[in-house]
């Protein structure tokens, strides 16, 4: 067992899947001979050479429509967006043909690729380094949409991800890449290294897709959320004594509907907390599953907290992020309902 | 208000105007036909910044006479060229027989390549087992010169029991594998920087394949064309990038896409990318360019842009009319011929067939593809069935399906 970031994590989970199989390859914007932006990749053309790593021209529909080229030829591309936010020049490529090759050609062609990207906000980044876009991939029928929330699942999935013969979108939660992110800015940052789930085993293991994992466990209330705000909802239930069950949905396609409403019928009441603006966002997709599957064992109103349906400003960015005084105010107000 | 260039204001807008609109007698006097033989072959290795007025050109082997003439010519035995004309007459003939079945409402939709049968069939010609084609709706010509079968090709038109993608597609998006054929999108352009992916994958495991996009005159506007060649002239795969230029998308004359400026091949000039422009009726012409451009992918000399120029005869799907857009005559009247008709000219010239010959094999052909549309018949059509089972709807969404489709079908089921 290694002490890993979530980056260091990530890098390792494509220095894995590189030694293992000679199809991956990684490429993407500053992808290659530096590494990454936020250094994802740093030293994997070092070690597996050009032909393997490399930077890529500023195309997004050219790098998912090649990756979708190397894919079909049967390779297992894992390429880099350099923020979610930059993803919609390629989304005709994943929206209609990566996620439909296999259907449309009733499996005489597939796409084994995974396309990463850092998502969320947390860091200053305003309207252009602090989407949360992951609905618009949920929603497309035939794409795998995954976002670990540390260190341990982030190379776990990652690695299921890339073996996976099904495209998968990897968002990674850029507030948490250095460390869980508990949404209280102005206290000092906690790194991994504290952390258990930032002791990371060095060699090959998978997280499996469409599994979730319980991060609390608790009788009142079953809170949903992924990415950030698995921590920022675990603070808010330390913060509030309120005995919520805590489910790290890891993967929202395919999601771990047994999972959603295990938890809720056993608890009667649920909050939802996603980053990502309300309005169709994923945050509704779960309270219809919620009310789907578990209505007749609710004991209040579903609650969501979320982003406002704004773009994500830059000054105001503490006022837009839902944070742990928001969960925790939820919280409390369904536990007041009967 | 009378619009004077180089004076201040008022503004106004240039929107390109074809030369002829339905009515107005057609016109290609202002079209540039170099004569056949003229254009010069460089060696496959050339710079590319060497030919640029390859571009500009139109690269042409069979003249007015059926002759073949001039550095392209002499790259096929009499054997091939028969061959090749079975190829197209056979295409011709499937295409006809598939329009008047979706008029008879055995199908919801067809696209003929009529017209421009030269440019698939002779192209695939020069290709090897392995290699991919990444093509738009009108390369049928690219299976039907492989040699896959007609009546599996009706069976997708069909959409019936015996279907190889199972119900899920429009007519004509037929998807091989073993017969180097992507999966039809039915979007457009997506596949050309699909190709450059391919060609890559090949390139980095050190393989031998190389590919084929397909891209129409139109599409070339859309962004994928543009990434297309950016990595195509980045990184350089075993890669030939084709226009295929029949004048028209849907109502939309070429030059709307094109602007009034330069050729569609000249755009792969700046890439560094060989560029060359063909007389895509010319099926002598056709295979020559098509042999020399995956030569070079081959030989890891990188990438070409091809021009195809030719006509789109029929319209551009049984939900067009064409009348309604260009003159009626517009495509008897289009310089560069007939790719059946040339070629038939240029084997009888050689003594190598005839009229009568032709009649008989165009007699053959047509028995032969009612043969295949009665054994795809009795597998169902689109409205009267028998299909592949409804319940398959849910697979192949991905490898395993997931909770929410297992679900989902329970519900229909089906």
């Amino acid at each position: 067992m290694a002490r890993m970031t979530m980056i260091e994590a990530i890098r390792s989970a494509m220095d894995v899947a590189m030694e293992k199989d000679p199809n991956v390859v990684v490429f993407g914007e500053d992808a290659g001979y530096f590494g990454g932006v936020f250094r994802c990749t740093q030293g994997l053309q070092k070690k597996y050479g050009s032909q393997r790593c490399f930077d890529a021209p500023i195309s997004e529909s050219g790098i998912i429509g090649a990756a979708i080229g190397m894919a079909v030829y049967g390779l297992r591309p894992c390429v880099e967006i350099q923020f979610a936010d930059y993803v919609y020049p390629g989304y005709d490529q994943l929206a209609s043909e990566a996620s439909r090759i296999r259907y449309r050609s009733a499996g005489e062609f597939t796409v084994p690729m995974t396309v990463r990207m850092p998502t969320g906000g947390g860091i200053f980044g305003g309207q252009t380094h602090s989407q949360s876009p992951e609905a618009l991939f949920a929603h497309v029928s035939g794409l795998k949409t995954v976002i670990p929330s540390n260190p341990y699942d982030a190379k776990g999935l990652l690695i299921a991800s890339i073996e996976d013969d099904d495209p998968v979108m990897f968002l990674e939660p850029k507030r948490l890449y250095n460390g869980p992110f508990d949404g209280h800015h102005d206290r000092p940052v906690t790194p991994w290294k504290k952390h258990e789930l930032g002791e990371v085993p060095e060699g090959h293991y998978t997280v499996p897709l469409g599994k979730a994992a319980i991060r609390r466990e608790g009788g009142d209330v079953t809170v949903l959320a992924y990415g950030t705000m698995v921590h920022v909802a675990l603070t808010a239930a330390e913060e509030t004594g309120v005995d919520a069950e805590i489910i790290d949905l890891r993967t929202i396609l395919p999601l771990d509907l047994e999972a959603i409403e295990a938890s809720v019928r056993k608890t009667g009441r649920c909050v939802i907390v996603v980053e990502a603006t309300k309005t169709c966002g994923f945050s509704a997709e779960l309270m219809a599953v919620v009310m789907e599957g578990c209505f007749h064992h609710l004991e209040a109103p579903v609650i969501r907290v979320t982003g406002w349906d704004t773009p994500y400003p830059h000054a105001h960015e503490w006022d837009y992020f839902p944070g742990p005084k928001r969960v925790g105010a939820a919280l409390k107000k369904v536990m007041e309902q009967a | 208000m009378s619009k004077k260039k180089g004076q201040p204001g008022p503004l106004s807008l240039y929107v390109p105007e074809p030369e002829c609109r339905p009515g107005d007698h057609p016109d290609f006097s202002e079209m540039l036909i170099p004569k056949a033989g003229e254009a010069r072959k460089p060696p496959v290795d050339v710079d590319p910044m060497e030919i640029p007025d390859l571009a500009y050109s139109v690269i042409r082997v069979l003249n007015k006479k059926g002759e073949a003439v001039g550095p392209w010519a002499g790259e096929l035995d009499d054997e091939q060229l028969v061959e090749g004309l079975r190829h197209m007459m056979t295409l011709r003939a499937f295409d006809a027989r598939m329009q008047m079945a979706q008029r008879q409402g055995k199908t919801s939709f067809y696209m003929q390549a009529l017209g421009e049968e030269a440019v698939a069939c002779a192209f695939r010609m020069a290709m090897q087992p392995g290699d991919m084609n990444f093509p738009t709706y009108r390369q049928q010509g690219l299976l039907i010169a492989s040699g896959y079968p007609i009546e599996t090709m009706m069976n997708q038109i069909y959409s019936n029991e015996r279907d190889p993608v199972k119900g899920r597609q429009l007519p004509v998006m037929y998807a091989s594998q073993e017969h180097g054929y992507f999966t039809i999108s039915g979007n457009l352009a997506t596949q050309f920087i699909q190709a450059v992916g391919w060609a890559m994958g090949s390139a980095i495991k050190g393989d031998a394949k190389i590919a084929a996009g397909w891209i129409g005159e139109g599409s070339t506007a859309e962004n994928d064309f543009h990434s297309a060649l950016v990595f195509a002239s980045t990184y350089k795969p075993p890669v030939v990038l084709n226009v295929v230029n029949n004048q028209w998308a849907i109502s939309t004359f070429q030059g709307i896409a094109r602007g009034n400026a330069a050729t569609f091949a000249s755009r792969g000039l700046g890439f560094g990318l060989p560029s060359l422009r063909v007389d895509g009726n010319d099926y002598l012409a056709v295979f020559a360019v098509a042999k020399w451009a995956i030569e070079r992918a081959r030989k890891n000399l990188g990438p070409t842009l091809i021009e195809f120029v030719t006509y789109r005869a029929g319209a551009h799907s049984t939900s067009d009319d064409p009348t309604g857009y260009r003159p009626k005559d517009e495509s008897s009247t289009w310089p560069l011929g007939d790719p059946i008709d040339r070629l038939k000219q240029h084997l009888i010239l050689k003594g190598k067939w005839s009229e009568e010959r032709h009649t008989q094999a165009k007699a053959q052909i047509e028995s032969e593809i009612l043969q295949a549309q009665k054994e795809a018949e009795k597998h169902g059509t689109l409205h009267n069935g028998p299909h592949v089972p409804a319940g398959t709807m849910f697979e192949d969404v991905y490898k395993e399906p997931p909770i929410h489709l297992i679900r989902q079908r329970q519900e229909a089921g089906i």
